[in-house]
């Protein structure tokens, strides 16, 4: 093995390891634990730095392994595996860190960050994955990982959500191998990063080919919650504040968009999709998903609900930017993967605070909640802004490349989508904060007690909310910045559309 | 160094020899039991290195040629299948002894379990003997032989739990085995009238389509099925594999129904293969796709954890009919090996589920999946090794199950018939969820749990775990059984072994 796949497979390590340890420790050691997890996450963070520094010198890292013939786990590092694995790094160490602080003084702490670790190496995995196999057996092992995580609680309610939401992922999963090993009857091994695999397929098969995108768009649309497949999501959210801003940012959602991306980039290709007559259909998909998730989170009163079925409507953007067909509209999708990431992350956060310090979990109990924890609230008041797409927060970067995307397409109606959407954002963001900053406090919170004096909440769950705001305005004000987002992406883009 | 055929007769000695000495001298089994067991897997892995330097190979016994000796016949499914019989049967070899070690019970029934013990090692050394010498004959008769002590030290070991609803589940498996045998028999006996021979390999150039050949076949292959418990012919086999003592449990469920299916394999995908219509494989893959569905639908009905388990075995005994018609299909040998890897994984699988619920069952003291909540805080290990197991049921990436299927799936989809490939698929997500009725009362967390003091001894739970995990992993070096399976083909159409007619 070279020292690059020697790298990758030490990411790969760098959690799961660290994940197997923690099951072996006793419940009570608490110190040990919690330096595991977060030296871990330090040290996959570095590992992903030098991955990164690596792909920009121009290398490119693979290590595989040969199953049998036809069937090879490959891990490789294109720059789009950098940029998911390296959003599921950043976020994976201030929700670790953000954890900690959330489940102080909770049982079955071991469980948890176990399963917390070893789902990372999954996400991971997913984003390294180099060709379709792979990435289908980290697509499965996710839901598996996750499942313990969901019901965490052990309450009857959080039992049936974890029945809803396997349900939904192990059908969604089983569409999606029999897609894949359609697929790979066809056209043989998919690698991702090389020329599409489905161009290569024989022109009589087309038919079989359109029937086979639509598999892979009904398998991984179960986790991106695409419309009519979304049901699991906003159940999913009685899982503990953590787990749902991970889910929702990175690991789960984000997995099944990455996926689409992956199937129209890298395994049909655009082009060659878009000579299907495939992403049309996509688009309109996603479209509907905008605006339906958006009209279930202005009836939701349910703060958690009303921001899960935000990511039902958020996630779609990225999902529209790919099937616009055109580099600036696949721009704004892939940056509003670490965007969205980004600023739903710290709406959960904050979310969770509310809940874990003052025992708020509706919207209507949070009029003048911002005096009372008014970090909390300014953190959440950028992460609402920016999914708005107010400038200069990372939202806003996001649909404006969006829009001239469309525009550069001439797809009026995409356009008339986001503006829609914008407006319906706006619509259930805003009397939030509007209720938060200015109105007067008028029901009872419940003080959860062992608060800090000096801060609103416990150190630990108030650092990650205000780092990750932070970053949102950061990604967006310096988008044009070399190391941003953006500029990674539209490397990327760059390389599928050609200079 | 000793050659492949010195360890093929150590695997059937040895065991043979182990369990005679354990009759008569029951104070000793719980030492030589354990012993038995290593030298069989010291042997197992003695043949399986020497077959990897020199290949297949016929051994005649004491210089008998065919017609008259016994003859051995090792290829890479044999080798294969003794290997994985090495592996389940020491892991439930040192979970029995741990589990008869336990003094459990009322204060009267003290003994009860050194009593059971005095029997276990005897009749499981000698079924494991019995199964070395089915994986090695090269006969029909001989194979016939062998079957029968399998199916009575099965009985015999069905029985050993002396509870009533045990004993008329072994009565019943008795009768269905014996008629099984006798069936069996007949076809042979017909087949010897066609042919004046019965070893397998000349067979298979031999046999032309013929009445007496139709009917021979019919019965052999009906004794088989019954044996094999392949719907709706499967009746006995729940309430036998759930109503027996754990490690017994695990044993029939992992290893004897593997016996007989491995049988059907050889003769419906090798002997018979060039005279059989692709028509007649419908048969068994139709009743293998009930199989998977009615399993699968009793399984997720079952109050009780080991009667689910057991149901789950009849799902997936199905799979490996459905893989029937598919080794016929096969142009290459994906099939084959899918079916191998099916059977592998579920052997440990399986194996693994039924200690695990053993565990369960002492510590709990019942079975009742609903009450089970919060077993997790008093037996981690066991948990864990149970939910592994059931995953690897499923069919999850990486486990060896998901490369069969993965593998049959290709087939299916190739050969144009794609619907024995959604029927696996199917299976796997109703699998999915007789795996998670139980799952999810191991995974919860509820403290504290109402639990007997029942010392479970740590070789019982890791046992299970490690055979859990091995199913989990197979996939992952699906590479290495293969390339046995290669060195010594058991599939058609490739170069035979020469044989003195």
């Amino acid at each position: 093995m070279n020292w690059g796949g020697l790298l990758l497979v030490m990411i790969m390590l760098s959690s799961l390891v660290p994940g197997l340890i923690i099951f072996a420790l006793p419940e009570k050691s608490v110190r040990p634990r919690t330096f595991l997890n977060l030296g871990s996450a330090v040290f996959k963070l570095l590992l992903i730095l030098v991955m990164i520094i690596g792909i920009y010198q121009g290398r490119h890292f693979a290590v595989r392994w040969q199953l049998l013939p036809g069937i090879e786990l490959a891990l490789s590092s294109d720059p789009l595996a950098a940029l998911f694995s390296t959003l599921s790094t950043v976020l994976w160490l201030l929700t670790t860190l953000y954890a900690v602080g959330y489940l102080e003084q909770s049982p079955n702490r071991r469980q948890f960050f176990g399963y917390f670790s070893i789902c990372v190496t999954v996400t991971v995995g997913i984003a390294l994955a180099g060709n379709l196999i792979t990435f289908l057996l980290f697509y499965e092992l996710l839901t598996l990982t996750t499942y313990p995580l969901v019901t965490h609680r052990g309450t009857r309610e959080a039992l049936a959500a974890g029945r809803v939401y396997l349900a939904y992922t192990l059908s969604g999963g089983a569409v999606l191998l029999v897609a894949v090993a359609w697929l790979q009857m066809l056209a043989g091994p998919v690698d991702f990063g090389g020329p599409p695999a489905a161009a290569s397929v024989a022109a009589e098969h087309k038919a079989q080919l359109i029937v086979i995108f639509f598999l892979f768009i009904a398998g991984l649309g179960v986790k991106a919650a695409l419309v009519p497949l979304h049901g699991w999501l906003p159940r999913a959210m009685v899982a503990p504040a953590p787990v749902s801003a991970l889910l929702h940012a990175v690991a789960v959602v984000k997995a099944g968009v990455f996926g689409i991306i992956r199937v129209v980039h890298d395994v049909y290709g655009i082009q060659y999709a878009a000579g299907l007559h495939l992403l049309l259909p996509l688009s309109i998909l996603a479209s509907l998903s905008i605006i339906y998730g958006s009209l279930c989170a202005m009836r939701a009163d349910d703060l958690k609900k009303r921001l899960a079925y935000s990511t039902v409507s958020q996630l779609s953007y990225i999902v529209l930017g790919v099937s616009v067909a055109g580099p600036l509209a696949a721009m704004g999708g892939l940056v509003h993967l670490v965007h969205q990431g980004l600023m739903k992350i710290t709406l959960f956060f904050c979310a969770g605070n509310l809940a874990e310090t003052l025992g708020v979990h509706r919207i209507s109990e949070m009029n003048g909640i911002a005096r009372r924890m008014p970090l909390t609230m300014a953190a959440f008041s950028v992460g609402a802004l920016g999914m708005i797409g107010f400038p200069p927060m990372a939202g806003f970067v996001s649909k404006w490349y969006l829009g001239m995307g469309a525009l550069a397409a001439d797809r009026m109606w995409v356009v008339a989508v986001l503006a829609v959407s914008t407006v319906l954002n706006a619509a259930y963001f805003l009397p939030i904060l509007i209720k938060a900053w200015f109105r007067p406090q008028d029901c009872p919170w419940s003080e959860q007690g062992a608060v800090d004096d000096r801060l609103e909440t416990r150190w630990m769950l108030l650092v990650p909310p205000v780092v990750t705001a932070f970053l949102v305005v950061a990604v967006g004000l310096l988008a044009n910045a070399q190391i941003s987002p953006l500029a990674w992406v539209k490397m990327i883009v760059g390389r599928e559309y050609g200079p | 160094m000793p050659d492949t055929a010195f360890w093929a007769v150590c695997l059937v000695v040895v065991p043979l020899f182990f369990a005679i000495i354990c009759f008569v001298r029951s104070a000793l089994v719980s030492i030589l039991g354990p012993l038995a067991a290593w030298l069989n897997a010291i042997a197992a892995l003695g043949m399986t290195v020497s077959f990897v330097h020199s290949g297949p190979v016929r051994y005649a016994i004491g210089g008998w040629q065919v017609p008259l000796g016994i003859n051995f016949r090792i290829d890479g499914l044999s080798v294969l299948l003794i290997a994985m019989t090495a592996v389940t049967g020491l892991s439930v070899s040192m979970y029995a002894s741990g589990y008869f070690s336990l003094r459990i019970g009322p204060a009267r029934e003290q003994g009860r379990h050194q009593h059971q013990r005095a029997y276990f090692w005897p009749l499981w050394l000698l079924l494991w003997a019995a199964l070395h010498g089915l994986f090695l004959s090269a006969d029909l008769f001989n194979i016939y032989v062998t079957l029968e002590i399998t199916g009575l030290s099965a009985v015999l070991l069905t029985s050993l739990s002396g509870k009533a609803a045990a004993r008329l589940a072994a009565m019943r498996y008795l009768l269905v085995s014996l008629l099984g045998s006798c069936s069996y028999l007949f076809g042979v006996a017909l087949l010897y009238r066609c042919y004046g021979i019965l070893d397998m390999a000349v067979l298979a150039r031999l046999v032309s389509p013929a009445p007496l050949m139709w009917v021979s076949l019919a019965l052999l292959t009906t004794g088989l099925v019954l044996k094999t418990a392949l719907f709706p012919l499967h009746f006995w086999l729940p309430p036998a594999h759930a109503n027996a003592l754990a490690p017994v449990s695990a044993i029939l469920s992992g290893l004897v129904v593997k016996a007989s299916l491995y049988l059907i394999l050889r003769l419906w995908g090798d002997v018979f293969a060039q005279v059989l219509p692709l028509a007649a494989y419908l048969l068994p893959g139709a009743l293998g796709c009930g199989a998977v569905l009615w399993g699968a639908v009793q399984a997720l009905l079952q109050k009780r954890l080991k009667m689910l388990i057991a149901y789950s075995t009849v799902a997936q005994l199905g799979y490996m009919f459905i893989a029937l018609p598919l080794i016929r299909l096969d142009h290459g040998s994906s099939a084959w090996e899918a079916v191998i890897f099916l059977i592998m994984s579920h052997a440990c699988a399986k194996s693994a589920m039924f200690m695990a619920a053993g565990s369960i069952f002492l510590k709990a003291g019942h079975d009742r999946i609903n009450d089970l909540d919060g077993i997790k805080e008093v037996l981690p290990v066991t948990s864990f090794a149970f939910v592994v197991a059931g995953v690897s049921l499923m069919g999850f990436p990486p486990s060896g199950a998901f490369i069969g299927k993965w593998l049959l799936l290709g087939v299916s989809l190739a050969s144009g018939q794609w619907w024995w490939g959604i029927m696996l698929v199917i299976g796997s997500l109703l699998a999915a969820g007789y795996v998670y009725r139980v799952a999810c009362h191991l995974l919860v967390f509820k403290a504290p749990f109402y639990a007997r003091r029942q010392f479970i001894p740590p070789v019982m739970e890791w046992s299970a775990l490690l055979l859990a995990v091995l199913a989990m992993l197979l996939g992952l070096f699906a590479g290495y059984p293969l390339g046995l399976l290669e060195a010594g083909s058991p599939f058609p159409g490739h170069a035979c072994l020469e044989v003195m007619p």
